[in-house]
C-alpha cells in the first residue's frame, strides 16, 4: 500500500512550519538534532559494547523481592496471580464505558511487555518456567479484563464488588507476605528490592489517605481545638524534611515505646512516610474542599443533611474529584521517596542496588544498575499517572 | 400525599398558631454591620407571603433565619411550634420541614436529577429507595422535568434546574418553602415556567415565603406583600393595597422606581 500523500505532505509541512520557519529556529533545530543523535549513539555505543549487563540477571531475584527465601517464592507468584486478575476486572470493568477495550495503545503496551517477558535475559536455570508464567499472567490480566469488560455491560452492580475485593486483596497480600496462620514466618529483614519498595509505597499510600482527609477536614473544622491540633499538626510535619521524619520514626520511635515492645523496622518506616505524606495530601484535599461553592453547603443542610452526611455524600465526592490530579501527583512522589528509607537501613529497590554494588564482583557497574531501577520506578510512576488521568476521564464523562 | 397538591396538617392544637412567627429580630453581621433592625413578621398556615425591597435591604437575610442558615442576636423566631435556639437537634428538626428554593439552584453537580431528589428522603427521612424513587418522579412528572431524570444538573437549562430544585426541596414533604429569589439568575424566556410550578404549590396550600422582584407574580399569588427597606419592615399589606394604595411614602418610592 502507498503512503497517503496528503499526509506525507502535510507532515512535511509540519515540519518546515514548526522547525524550520526561519533561519534562528532552523539552526536551532540542526544543532539540537546533531546533538541529539550523538548522544544516542553514544549511548548505545555504550549500552551495547562496553555495558557488563549480568549483573542484572545474576542478581535479578534480589532486585524484584530481596532475600525472600526462596522456598517460598510461590508465595510472590501467587500474590502475582491474584494481582493480575484483580487489576484486569478493575481495567475492564473501568473501560466499560469506552466502545473498545483494547485501544492500538493498549495493544502496543502488551505487545512490548511480551517481549521483554520472552527476551529479558534471566539467571540459568528454570528461565522457561518463568518466562511461561510471566507470560500466563499477561494473559490472565488481558482475559479477566475481557470477561469483566463483558460482564459489567450486562450487570453493571457489579462494580460495587471492586473496593471490597481490593480491601480483601490488601489482607491476603499482607498474609502472604508476613505468613502466619498455617504459613511459615517470612522476617520482614529478608524483604527487599521491587517488593519492599511497592509493598512500602501500597501501604503508605492506602494509610495517608484517610488520615489526610481527616486533617482536611480538621482544618476546616469549626471546634477549635480539632481546627488548632490538624493546624498544628500539618505546619510541623511541612517544615520538617522527609529524611529528619524517617530517622525520627526508626531511631526516636523504639524509645518512646517500652522495653519489650519491638515495632518492625519496615513498619516504622511505614509509619513515618504515611505521617509525612498526610500532611501534605491534607493541605492538597483542603485546596479541593474550598473550591466547593458555600451554596453547596447550604442546600445540603436546608434539606436536612448533618454534617457528616454533608461531606460524605455532597462535599467530599466533589472535592477528591477535583483533587485527583494533585493526589496522584503526590503519590508518585511518595513513591520516589521510599527510595530515602536506604538510607536508614532498608533495602529497597535502591538499598538493594547499593548492597549489590558493594560486593567486589560488580564494583564500577553503576550505569547499569541505577539505569535499570530508574527503569522500574519510571514505569511504576508512569503507570500510576496514566490510570488517574483514565479516572479522571471516566469521572468526567459522568458530568 | 403529595404536597403539590395538599400541603400537610399538623395536630389540630397547633392549627391556630402561626406557621412562622418572627419578633423583633435583630441581626449583626460579624463586621457590625447592623443588617436586621428589629423586624416582625407572622406567617399563617397556607399564607404566601411574598418580600420586596431593593438590594441590600436584609430581605434574603431575613428569611434564611427562618431555616437558621443564618444566626441572629435578638429577638425570637418559631417555626411550626419549635423556638429556634442554638440548639442544634432543634435546628435539624425544623430544616426537614422547611424547604429552601435558592437563587443559584445549588444543585449538586455530581448527582443525577433523581439522585438529588431522592438524596434527602434516603438519608434523612430513611425512606426505602423505592419509595423515594417513586415520589421523586410523581414530583418530576408534576414540576414537568420527568423525561430528565437521568441527566446531570449541568446538562439541564436554567429554567429546569430551577424546577428540579423545586422538586427536591418538595421531596422532604416540607411545611414551609421558602424562595430566596428563585428567578433572578434567570434568562427571562425561562421565568415563566418556575413561576407556574410556583402558581401551582402557592394554590395547593403551602405556605410559602418569596423573595421575588416578580410584581405579576405577588399581585396574583400574594395574600400578602412586604417592603422592607435598610433592615426595616417597612410595611405589610394585601397586594390590592400594597400596588394600588401603598401606606408609606417608602413603598411608593420603591414601586415608582420598579414599575
Amino acid at each position: 500500500m502507498s503512503p497517503n500523500p496528503l499526509r506525507s505532505q502535510t507532515r512535511l509541512a509540519w515540519i518546515q512550519k514548526n522547525l524550520l520557519n526561519n533561519w534562528f529556529n532552523s539552526l536551532l533545530t540542526i544543532c539540537l538534532g546533531c546533538l541529539l543523535v550523538y548522544g544516542g549513539v553514544g549511548f548505545c555505543h555504550w549500552a551495547l559494547k562496553s555495558a557488563k549487563w549480568g549483573v542484572i540477571p545474576t542478581n535479578l531475584p534480589l532486585f524484584l523481592v530481596g532475600r525472600f527465601p526462596a522456598d517460598q517464592y510461590w508465595r510472590i507468584w501467587l500474590l502475582a496471580v491474584l494481582l493480575a486478575g484483580l487489576s484486569g476486572c478493575t481495567w475492564g470493568m473501568l473501560a466499560s464505558a469506552a466502545p473498545r477495550l483494547f485501544s492500538p495503545f493498549n495493544l502496543v503496551a502488551v505487545a512490548l511487555a511480551a517481549l521483554t517477558m520472552v527476551l529479558f535475559p534471566l539467571p540459568e536455570g528454570n528461565g522457561v518456567l518463568v518466562r511461561g508464567t510471566l507470560l500466563a499472567l499477561l494473559l490472565l490480566l488481558l482475559a479477566t479484563s475481557w470477561i469483566a469488560y463483558r460482564a459489567h455491560r450486562g450487570r453493571p452492580a457489579l462494580a460495587r464488588w471492586l473496593s471490597p475485593a481490593w480491601g480483601l486483596m490488601f489482607l491476603v497480600g499482607f498474609w502472604l507476605m508476613v505468613g502466619g496462620l498455617g504459613l511459615p514466618a517470612v522476617s520482614s529483614t529478608t524483604w527487599g528490592g521491587l517488593l519492599l519498595t511497592l509493598f512500602m509505597s501500597l501501604i503508605s499510600i492506602a494509610l495517608s489517605f484517610p488520615f489526610g482527609v481527616l486533617l482536611a477536614l480538621g482544618r476546616q473544622s469549626t471546634l477549635p481545638l480539632i481546627r488548632w491540633l490538624s493546624t498544628l499538626y500539618i505546619e510541623i510535619v511541612r517544615g520538617i524534611p522527609l529524611i529528619a521524619v524517617l530517622f525520627m520514626a526508626l531511631i526516636m520511635i523504639p524509645l518512646f515505646l517500652p522495653g519489650n515492645w519491638r515495632l518492625d523496622l519496615v513498619l516504622r518506616a511505614i509509619l513515618g512516610l504515611t505521617l509525612f505524606t498526610a500532611a501534605y495530601l491534607a493541605e492538597t484535599v483542603r485546596g479541593g474542599l474550598q473550591a466547593i461553592p458555600k451554596g453547596q453547603y447550604e442546600a445540603a443542610s436546608s434539606l436536612g443533611l448533618n454534617t457528616p452526611l454533608c461531606l460524605g455524600l455532597i462535599v467530599l465526592p466533589q472535592a477528591l474529584k477535583i483533587s485527583i490530579p494533585a493526589i496522584v501527583g503526590l503519590f508518585i512522589a511518595l513513591i520516589q521517596d521510599t527510595t530515602l528509607v536506604s538510607i536508614v537501613g532498608l533495602f529497597d529497590l535502591l538499598g538493594m542496588s547499593r548492597s549489590i554494588l558493594a560486593n567486589p564482583l560488580f564494583i564500577g557497574r553503576y550505569a547499569e544498575v541505577y539505569l535499570f531501577i530508574g527503569i522500574f520506578y519510571w514505569a511504576i510512576c508512569y503507570a500510576m499517572s496514566q490510570g488517574s488521568r483514565y479516572l479522571e476521564r471516566q469521572l468526567n464523562q459522568v458530568k | 400525599m403529595n404536597p403539590l397538591e395538599s400541603a400537610t396538617l399538623s395536630s389540630p392544637a397547633l392549627q391556630d398558631q402561626p406557621m412562622i412567627r418572627a419578633e423583633q429580630v435583630e441581626k449583626w453581621y460579624d463586621n457590625n454591620f447592623h443588617v436586621l433592625k428589629g423586624v416582625s413578621l407572622s406567617v399563617n398556615r397556607g399564607e404566601v407571603v411574598v418580600i420586596m425591597g431593593p438590594s441590600g435591604s436584609g430581605k434574603s437575610t431575613f428569611i434564611r433565619t427562618f431555616n437558621a442558615l443564618e444566626s441572629y442576636q435578638k429577638g425570637s423566631i418559631t417555626v411550626d411550634g419549635i423556638k429556634l435556639s442554638h440548639d442544634l437537634k432543634h435546628i435539624e428538626a425544623i430544616r426537614r420541614e422547611v424547604g429552601m428554593v435558592f437563587q443559584q439552584f445549588n444543585l449538586f453537580p455530581h448527582l443525577t436529577v433523581l439522585q438529588n431528589v431522592t438524596l434527602a428522603p434516603i438519608w434523612v427521612r430513611r425512606w426505602p429507595k423505592a419509595q423515594a424513587q417513586d415520589g421523586a418522579l410523581q414530583l418530576l412528572e408534576r414540576v414537568g422535568i420527568l423525561d430528565q431524570a437521568h441527566k446531570f444538573p449541568g446538562q439541564l437549562s436554567g429554567g429546569q434546574q430551577q424546577r428540579v430544585a423545586i422538586a427536591r426541596s418538595l421531596a422532604m414533604q416540607p411545611k414551609i418553602m421558602l424562595f430566596d429569589e428563585p428567578t433572578s439568575a434567570l434568562d427571562p424566556e425561562m421565568v415563566r415556567e418556575v413561576l407556574d410550578v410556583m402558581r401551582t404549590l402557592a394554590k395547593s396550600g403551602m405556605t410559602m415565603v418569596c423573595v421575588t422582584h416578580e410584581v405579576g407574580f405577588a399581585r396574583e399569588v400574594a395574600d400578602r406583600v412586604v417592603l422592607m427597606d435598610g433592615g426595616y419592615l417597612v410595611e405589610a399589606n394585601t397586594p390590592d393595597e400594597f400596588f394600588n394604595h401603598p401606606r408609606e411614602e417608602r413603598t411608593q418610592r420603591f414601586l415608582s422606581q420598579i414599575l
